[in-house]
């Protein structure tokens, strides 16, 4: 039987888009005719802080909130965000991270706290599947940074049984419409990345 | 017909349906979007917002009286501050059918506190609707209408953070008008004189006897019999973790938590092996049922701090012996994370003030709001924070006290000084307090997502408005020393608040720039930093702005020298103002050189 529950956790940085993100796939999987609940924290959390989403898709769903340890999908926007949250990944899940990097000023500040260089190779070290997107540098060359969200969105896209039309239609649907063709191109720049990707 | 709602934007859609003509609120996390939806996308609605909490509430209940189907709405801190109406309104009951939705907020995602707004339930004696999902915040929202006119009292609906913000699909239907109805006047339910109140507190009584009837039979207090020996009885957000848990057990669901349906909370102990108890934070259910003399056990292997979760009600769950194993993560956490705190904005107006609050070392008296985050380091310049509109009168009694040698300085924001600072300035001028008040004021309530206010000049649907002139408010008062200042000039803003704290009497300071994420924001030139001259002094890092980074290049003992992401950058300058070296520069000036 294909597997038919999805929980995906997304992580970044307050104004990356991960609220946006998590409602276009909400909306994607209920057009697929799947039960969702997404679950996020707003207020003093998103000024520059950590952003969480949770969505989970399935026949039905309970919890709001998915379970440490078992979340099929990381979509992280920000690379050491991505290591973070690496411990709520089931051993099989697949973690797609953008190779952004945000310095938060308390480390820039201070000599108490490093940000990891290396947290794509920390990510690979303690997750089997890692696809590694340069999300922030193709977000440059399409001309808007904050793209980084649709493209990790389109790389992800062929992990979940939910047609392309439907994912094409729902950023339609989301996306403001000055932004609508950008956002689809951005998406396809995500697929390529997705059909290229060795997973490591 | 099905959306994909939050539990906010369910809440809306119900009282919408339900034919509401009335909604008032001050807006607070997890509470704000309901009122944000109902102006939004259900403008038959009257929605406004009201300076706070406690003339939201008051605000209800004359449109209550007034025949309307009422909808008030707050944190769960809000219900604090309008817990004087509250607590008589429960006396006098309603006339349309009146709705405090009370958003708790489990595990202060963004709040001073967690409490557990069902006990006012209780304390009020007036009936409580809990939803665990967005089907039944709309659902509920509808009934707890019909609730409040058919038992004549206010009827609160209880949700968490985890209900109001989080989204599920939601059935709706169309907008039904509520009954018509008028003000009539009736002196000895309404006018809580001694003599008419005694009688009402009767009524009160009265009425909760025939509640304990009703909840026995409401279809919101559910039986889901699996043929297990384990019953659990839960509600809100802990039934659906504990469903997600132990799918196969049997369950006692509690959608109407107040009062409690003793007898059939009786029975389903009586039938089961093992009830557990699963709620978050007070044993609300459990102290009850207890209390009625009724074993079961709960708090004991859930915890009363923060939010549940799967994991907790799980790990719950396996103490009580009642399940095997938890599911616990394989691969390890990341170690020696950084923090990532929130912080201001690039080009937050309010960073002018913490920097000379820093520099000038002064005991800072804080308040709620964006600018709460003048505490984080490397600004660290907030000492402390309590509730709405507390700064001013804690400065107040740490100045009458000299509490600290290098003086006192109030910060608060421009909505929170109009929701109950005024009151605190009232003590300053009255009392002869030599306090110094920073009113930092970016025309908005911006933490939440700024929102208009009385001095902004706009309603919540969008008409214009009457305004509040902050500055001729505190001026009328009796405040002498009243100085507007520029909060992206730093020499002004220091040397002021040096001026002020030397002056006697009370001062207000009152800095004016609107908040970078409003829409008409002033987005001026990006500055940049000219590596040649920068030493990588570090005195732009601990502005704390995220627009400044650290370069690749370092000077000669390995320190960083600073970027600045243009794309972030407003242009407010405050970082050139503070650069010794003077290599923060506009980049055009750059390109020239």
């Amino acid at each position: 039987m294909e597997k038919d529950h999805f929980d995906i956790l997304i992580v970044g940085v307050g104004g990356q888009g991960v609220l946006l993100a998590s409602e276009i796939i909400s909306e994607a999987a209920i057009a697929a005719g799947y039960d969702v609940k997404k679950s996020e924290v707003h207020g003093m959390s998103q000024r520059g802080g950590i952003v969480t989403s949770h969505v989970r898709v399935a026949p039905k769903v309970y919890s709001p909130t998915i379970q440490q340890g078992t979340a099929d999908i990381i979509l992280a926007f920000e690379q050491a965000e991505g290591l973070r949250a690496v411990n709520w990944m089931k051993p099989e899940g697949v973690a797609i991270v953008s190779t952004t990097a945000l310095i938060p000023a308390i480390v820039t500040s201070s000599k108490q706290f490093d940000y990891p260089e290396d947290a794509l190779d920390q990510l690979k070290a303690k997750a089997d599947n890692v696809i590694v997107a340069e999300a922030d540098r193709i977000a440059g060359e399409l001309g808007n940074p904050r793209l980084v969200n649709t493209i990790l969105l389109g790389v992800m896209s062929a992990l979940l049984p939910i047609d392309r039309e439907v994912w094409l239609d729902t950023i339609k649907k989301k996306v403001k419409e000055r932004f609508v063709e950008i956002n689809l191109r951005a998406f396809e720049r995500g697929e390529q990345i997705q059909r290229e990707s060795v997973v490591s | 017909m099905k959306e994909l709602l939050s539990g906010n934007e369910a809440i809306a859609r119900g009282a919408w349906e339900a034919g509401a003509r009335m909604a008032v609120a001050y807006p607070g996390t997890p509470s704000t979007e309901i009122l944000e939806t109902m102006a939004a996308r259900h403008r038959e609605v009257y929605s406004q917002w009201s300076p706070n909490e406690k003339v939201a509430y008051e605000v209800g209940i004359g449109a209550s009286l007034g025949g309307a189907r009422t909808l008030v709405c707050m944190k769960h801190v809000g219900v604090n501050v309008a817990a004087d109406p509250f607590m008589t309104h429960a006396y006098t009951g309603v006339n349309g059918g009146f709705v405090l939705v009370t958003a708790d907020d489990p595990e202060m995602h963004s709040s001073q506190n967690e409490q557990d707004n069902r006990l006012y339930a209780r304390f009020a004696n007036v009936p409580m609707l809990e939803p665990s999902d967005s089907q039944e915040a709309r659902d509920m929202t509808m009934a707890a209408f019909q609730i409040s006119e058919e038992f004549d009292t206010p009827v609160i609906v209880r949700v968490t953070t985890r209900i109001s913000h989080s989204k599920g699909v939601v059935g709706v239907g169309d907008r039904k008008p509520g009954p018509e109805k008028q003000f009539e006047k009736d002196p000895p339910k309404y006018v809580m004189v001694p003599n008419n109140a005694r009688q009402r507190h009767v009524v009160v009584r009265d009425r909760l006897a025939k509640l304990e009837k009703f909840t026995e039979m409401t279809q919101f207090n559910v039986l889901e019999e699996n043929g297990s020996k384990i019953g659990i009885i839960s509600g809100g957000v802990a039934y659906q973790y504990a469903k997600e848990v132990l799918p196969d057990a049997d369950y006692l669901k509690l959608g109407f938590s107040y009062p409690l349906p003793l007898d059939k909370i009786r029975k389903f102990v009586e039938s089961h092996d093992t009830v557990l108890v699963v709620e978050e934070l007070e044993p609300f259910y459990e102290d009850q049922i207890r209390a009625a003399g009724i074993m079961v056990e709960g708090k004991k292997y859930f915890g009363h701090l923060g939010e549940l979760s799967p994991y907790r009600v799980a790990d719950g769950m396996k103490a009580a012996g009642i399940v095997d194993t938890v599911a616990v993560s394989k691969i390890a956490p990341a170690e020696n994370m950084f923090p990532r705190p929130p912080v201001l904005c690039p080009g937050c107006p309010h960073r002018g003030a913490f920097m000379a609050l820093r520099k000038l070392k002064v005991a800072v008296t804080g308040d709620i709001g964006c600018y709460t985050l003048g505490f984080t380091k490397p600004l660290g310049a907030m000492d402390t924070c309590v509730c709405m509109g507390a700064s001013i009168g804690t400065a107040i009694g740490m100045e009458k006290v000299h509490g600290y040698a290098k003086g006192t300085v109030a910060v608060i924001g421009d909505s929170t000084f109009l929701h109950s600072g005024v009151t605190g300035l009232m003590d300053a001028v009255y009392n002869n307090s030599n306090v110094t008040v920073l009113i930092v004021d970016n025309s908005a309530t911006a933490m939440t997502g700024g929102q208009q206010h009385p001095a902004t000049g706009r309603t919540l649907m969008g008409d214009e408005a009457g305004k509040i002139d902050i500055g001729q408010l505190v001026q009328a008062m009796g405040v002498k020393n009243y100085r507007p200042v520029d909060p992206y000039d730093y020499d002004q803003v220091l040397n002021t608040i040096k001026e002020e704290m030397a002056n006697d009497g009370p001062s207000v300071i009152h800095t004016q720039r609107p908040c970078v994420l409003m829409p008409k924001r002033i987005m001026e030139e990006p500055y940049t930093v000219d590596l040649e001259k920068c030493t990588a002094c570090g005195a732009c890092f601990r502005i704390s702005c995220p627009a400044i980074m650290a370069a690749k290049e370092t000077n000669e003992r390995g320190h960083p020298k600073a970027i600045i992401d243009a794309s972030l950058c407003t242009g407010c300058t405050l970082c050139s103002q503070i650069c010794p070296e003077e290599a923060i520069i506009l980049k055009s000036q750059m390109v020239e050189a």
